[in-house]
């Protein structure tokens, strides 16, 4: 009796949605194009996230050695290095090859061509395996504590200012979730309040026949469920199709610069709870339309 | 069984509508509650399904204190209470069928189990022929028999019609005083409002009669 009653709300809900489709979808539309805005944030910065990773791969260190270093002390580093936990991969760049590359740039060559003597340090170009700042500050802590070490450079700056950002971006969207699921609110109430009002003889019929508060509630409750769950399934359609479209112009763009990148889609974990909160939302503002409304018709 | 003792109904705007009412109606008993328009007949009425609550004194119908009710109660008392309102309360925008079948939804009724109800009640009103027509396009009377169709398709002890035959044509209105008269014979407890000009070709049956809220004898 208790399933009986759960479905005949359903059903009920699901024909007054078919029953004026028009309106139902609009409604629906208006649900899903602001829903797929905090979704389709959260998507970017998901792939903003491991597009970081990815490109830094792991930030690397330089270590620049003192200038009297011998080449005993150059390979007992190495040896050092290969052992060490925390370095994924690290390249040996002798003074004399630093040198090199610094007059193969542009109007250079005459400048280091007039140098007495090579003023370039032998340097480590180490690629460590973690890639939290924490980490990384500590292992450059570490490598200034070698005797032979005269400096060591973390180039995590940018990665810092991208976490900043990244952190700017998740407040963003935490505030256009907050609004949105209001207005998503707000929708679902006014909708209910117009149903109730247009319904208010069955509503009235039902409860001088014996209808409890909860036979007329649940249809209203499932409905805005109902539409929520549609828009949320139209957000996810959007944010799919707009993901779709960049990854096709990234396969031209990616070819160009020879790196592996395309936009993640919806994960199925992340789906789910798009659907199951903008249901959520759905029956919350129809619980406080019909909480508001329902109780002024009387018998 | 329906007792009213010493029961007064003051309406909110501070009309006094019923007076010190006090009746027993016995289970299985048939009764026509006559008086002129405003004698109370609909409030009376009203009263038993809780529709409306009274202002002092007691009510017992089926051995449940109406008076005492709480709120949440009310509507598994109406369950048990088939009633016949004046001005129909018919939705339009369904079949006869849909219309019957209401209280059976509301009751959590399986479907099949409440199809084979709602024909038997629009059998017995005649209308089994018009379940899929909407009630637009019914007669006054027929309009009326699904009133009564749906006040008795949950099968309840006790009808009450507020004066279902006033606006009817006399040969409606015999039709469904007889139909009424059935029910009375398998044993439910009717009561029947009708306004004193439309008073009766059955002296067989108790009168209650209202005087400007007051039971006459
Ligand atoms: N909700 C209300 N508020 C104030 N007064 C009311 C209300 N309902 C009814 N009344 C008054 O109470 C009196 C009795 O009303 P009731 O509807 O019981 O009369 P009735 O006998 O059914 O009349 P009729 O034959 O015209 O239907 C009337 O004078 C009416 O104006
Ligand atoms: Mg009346």
């Amino acid at each position: 009796m208790w399933l009986s009653h759960h479905w005949h709300a359903f059903f009920l809900a699901l024909r007054r949605l078919v029953g004026s489709p028009l309106a139902n979808l609009l409604n629906i539309i208006v649900i899903g194009v602001a829903f797929s805005l905090p979704t389709g944030v959260y998507m970017l910065l998901g792939n903003v996230q491991s597009l970081s990773g990815q490109l830094s791969g792991a930030p690397q260190l330089n270590v620049f050695l003192k200038l009297d270093t011998g080449k005993d002390a150059i390979e007992k580093l190495k040896s050092h290095l290969k052992q060490h936990p925390q370095v994924e991969n690290f390249r040996f760049l002798p003074k004399d090859k630093a040198l090199e590359q610094l007059k193969q740039r542009n109007g250079m060559a005459t400048a280091i061509n007039s140098l007495t003597r090579n003023p370039l340090p032998d340097a480590f170009i180490i690629d460590a395996k973690s890639i939290s700042p924490e980490t990384l500050k500590r292992l450059r802590n570490e490598m200034l504590k070698w005797p032979d070490s005269m400096h060591v450079q973390l180039d995590s700056d940018w990665m810092e200012r991208l976490n900043a950002l990244l952190k700017l971006g998740q407040i963003a969207l935490l505030i256009l979730t907050a609004l949105l699921s209001f207005a998503l609110i707000v929708v679902t109430f006014n909708t209910i309040r117009l149903q109730i009002l247009t319904k208010r003889n069955e509503i009235e019929v039902s409860k001088l026949i014996g209808a409890t508060s909860n036979f007329i509630r649940r249809p209203f409750l499932y409905f805005g469920a109902i539409q929520g769950v549609a828009g949320g399934a139209i957000a996810w359609l959007i944010v799919a199709l707009v993901i779709n479209l960049i990854n096709s112009e990234l396969i031209n763009l990616v070819r160009l610069y020879a790196v592996d990148f395309q936009l993640h889609h919806i994960s199925f974990e992340d789906s789910i709870s798009l659907l199951l909160f903008s249901s959520w939302l759905g029956w919350v503002g129809a619980w406080l339309s019909v909480a508001s409304h329902l109780w002024q018709i009387e018998p | 069984m329906i007792s009213f003792s010493n029961v007064y109904k003051r309406y909110p705007n501070g009309f006094e509508a019923l007076k010190n009412i006090a009746f027993t109606i016995k289970q299985g008993e048939m009764v026509f509650i006559t008086g002129n328009s405003g004698a109370g007949k609909s409030t009376l009425l009203k009263l038993i399904g809780a529709i409306e609550r009274p202002t002092t004194g007691g009510i017992i119908v089926n051995d449940q204190n109406i008076s005492k009710l709480k709120n949440s109660a009310i509507p598994y008392l109406r369950r048990n209470l088939g009633m016949v309102f004046q001005g129909q309360k018919i939705l339009f925008d369904r079949s006869v069928f849909d219309n019957v079948v209401l209280p059976l939804q509301i009751c959590g009724f399986e479907h099949q189990s409440a199809a084979g109800r709602v024909r038997a009640a629009l059998d017995k009103v005649g209308l089994l022929d018009k379940e899929k027509a909407l009630p637009i396009t019914l007669s006054g009377g027929e309009q009326q028999r699904l009133c009564i169709a749906r006040a008795v398709v949950n099968r309840p002890s006790i009808l009450i019609a507020d004066e279902p035959t006033t606006y009817l044509d006399p040969s409606y209105t015999k039709d469904i005083m007889n139909m009424f008269k059935s029910f009375h014979q398998v044993g439910v407890t009717v009561l029947i409002t009708t306004p004193t000009a439309a008073l009766l070709e059955s002296p067989q049956y108790r009168i209650l009669s209202l005087n400007h809220g007051e039971l006459v004898t």
